[in-house]
């Protein structure tokens, strides 16, 4: 098997592991407390309203907009790195139908595993900051994604053997 | 060694027998790669189909009453009546829980079809004895139908005559069925593993080897589908998803002052607009999202091209199908904002394209399964059948 075929497919195999290890992590002991804070803190602020208790109904909201916030982000890393490394395996397997030498397709393989751990990487920063650095960090990741891919689907329509197909 | 058969569909089946031997083994009855082939095409069947129908009588249906219990809790809180409030949001958990019970069974009957197929492809390298390999692939397909069909009951069985306070039986079963799942998954990686280091035997596997002309646009298209996914996922997270998170706080903001003020214009109006940026982000979402999912099932079914004994030209068109379908569906989902019923009648048309696309090439594969079954029967161990 060559190098580029087996990066992917390990690449991807364990990023599957971590992504599912993490994802019955989040599931097991944050998802239903955030969900939990999600509901009563909207509840709270319509209630308040009905209180006419500006004050109360603020927090409420505010609560509520940075649990959402959370909670999203957190439910997208672990869809994305799930399918990211299905991704991986799968172009693994049929990555010898990519026609360029060896050296160009572990150069693609190395891109997409990057672009797989950082871009959800990225996206999960942002539950720590709300800063520029974890946004650009996300699309440096799904850069690296979107150009290997272009690459990959650029290999498959060219013409020519490849190098190192088992 | 040669064997002679009448018919000449079969006779073609043993015209290299060292080759037909070779698929026997690696496609033979109940075999794991038959298992997880047949069971993985069904599971993605069966998901989109229940996604079709859930789509049809009661995603729209759903959404009409969550909005409706938003409004009530909205006026309530504008006639200062807190009680009110919290029923209506308690409604709306009840009908998010109904709709979510849904969703997860119509997305873990595909998510697990895929991963069905994936390790259909992955068998070979997985270092296990064949039967121990038709067990685990027993054991995922039961786990497969158990989770979702345990999920769909949740809704319904709630918590009747469970042992414990907070889980019901249908989620128990459910659990039990994603640790099948989770088991089975872990022993075929284990396998893997195992094979990744031992690199002394090195089995092949022809399936990888093919370059049929339908293999290859499935292949090709199915990556432009997942970079087309990629492109919308990127450009909707740059261009709107900030955007729509600040609205959606805004409008629910403006909900909840209006109301204190008692101002239900303001009220009315941030209701409407909130419905609609709700469909914008699910249209959005969703179509990034299939878009890449159809593009992963185009290329795993790629590589299972040979197995599908139908005419070359009409695997080609079923490829072709599946393609246009793949595309159409979340291009009309991302119309729906803007064209309403029309874009949706249309993508519904879609799917059901991929549905029979889907289904032909199943039955393509099963035909292929009963003529290599066929020429078992008929070749007995000396070689010598007629």
């Amino acid at each position: 098997m060559s190098g580029s075929r087996r990066l992917l497919i390990i690449g991807g195999i364990a990023l599957a592991v971590w992504g599912m290890s993490y994802g019955l992590w989040y599931a097991v002991f944050a998802e239903h407390q955030a969900l939990d804070s999600i509901g009563a803190s909207l509840a709270g602020s319509f209630a308040a309203a009905a209180d006419r208790n500006p004050a109360v109904m603020e927090s409420s909201l505010e609560q509520y907009r940075e649990a959402k916030y959370v909670y999203d982000r957190q439910v997208d890393v672990h869809g994305h790195w799930i399918g990211l490394a299905m991704l991986l395996i799968v172009l693994g397997i049929g990555f010898d139908r990519v026609n360029f030498p060896e050296r160009v397709r572990r150069f693609l393989a190395l891109g997409l595993l990057v672009g797989a751990v950082v871009f959800p990487l990225g996206v999960l920063l942002q539950t720590l900051s709300h800063g520029p650095l974890p946004r650009a960090i996300a699309i440096a990741g799904s850069g690296f994604v979107i150009v290997s891919l272009l690459g990959s689907a650029m290999g498959v329509v060219a013409r020519g053997s490849p190098a190192g197909a088992d | 060694m040669s064997t002679r058969i009448n018919s000449p569909k079969l006779q073609t089946l043993t015209d290299d027998p060292l080759t037909r031997e070779s698929e026997r083994n690696g496609f033979a009855p109940l075999s794991a790669r038959r298992l997880f082939l047949l069971g993985g095409i069904g599971l993605i069947l069966t998901g989109m189909i229940f996604g079709d129908i859930f789509a049809i009588f009661t995603l729209h249906q759903n959404a009409a009453q969550v909005g409706a219990n938003l409004a009530a809790a909205a006026n309530a809180a504008l006639a200062g009546n807190r009680h009110v409030v919290l029923a209506n949001f308690q409604n709306v958990g009840a009908f998010l829980e109904n709709r979510g019970t849904k969703v997860d069974t119509h997305v873990h009957m595909i998510d697990f079809g895929y991963l069905a197929l994936l390790l259909a492809i992955l068998q070979p390298w997985v270092a296990f004895s064949d039967g121990v390999k038709k067990i685990l692939a027993g054991i995922f397909l039961a786990g497969a139908w158990l989770l979702p069909v345990g999920v769909y009951l949740i809704h319904y069985v709630g918590l009747a005559h469970s042992p414990v306070k907070t889980i019901g039986w249908a989620s128990i079963a459910a659990d039990f069925g994603g640790l099948l799942v989770l088991v089975v998954t872990f022993a075929c990686l284990t396998g893997l593993w195992t094979r990744f280091r031992s690199e002394r035997v090195r089995p092949a596997d022809k399936l990888l080897g093919d370059r049929s002309t339908e293999g290859r646009i499935l292949f090709a298209g199915g990556l432009a589908l997942v970079l087309l996914g990629f492109f919308h996922g990127a450009y909707y997270a740059g261009a709107d998803l900030y955007k729509h998170e600040a609205q959606d706080y805004s409008l629910l903001a403006q909900m909840s002052a209006g109301a204190a003020a008692g101002a239900r214009v303001v009220v009315n109006d941030a209701l409407t607009s909130y419905g609609q940026l709700q469909g914008a982000k699910a249209v959005n979402i969703a179509a990034h999202a299939h878009c890449i999912e159809f593009g992963l099932l185009a290329i795993m079914l790629a590589f299972f091209q040979p197995y599908v004994r139908l005419r070359s030209s009409w695997k080609r068109r079923w490829a072709e199908v599946l393609l246009l379908g793949s595309l159409l569906l979340p291009v009309c989902v991302l119309l729906e904002i803007k064209y309403g019923l029309v874009a949706g009648g249309i993508a519904d048309f879609a799917g059901l394209l991929i549905i029979f696309a889907l289904l032909a090439m199943w039955i393509g594969i099963l035909r292929y399964t009963g003529e290599l079954d066929a020429s078992m029967a008929n070749t007995p161990s000396s070689g010598d059948s007629r």
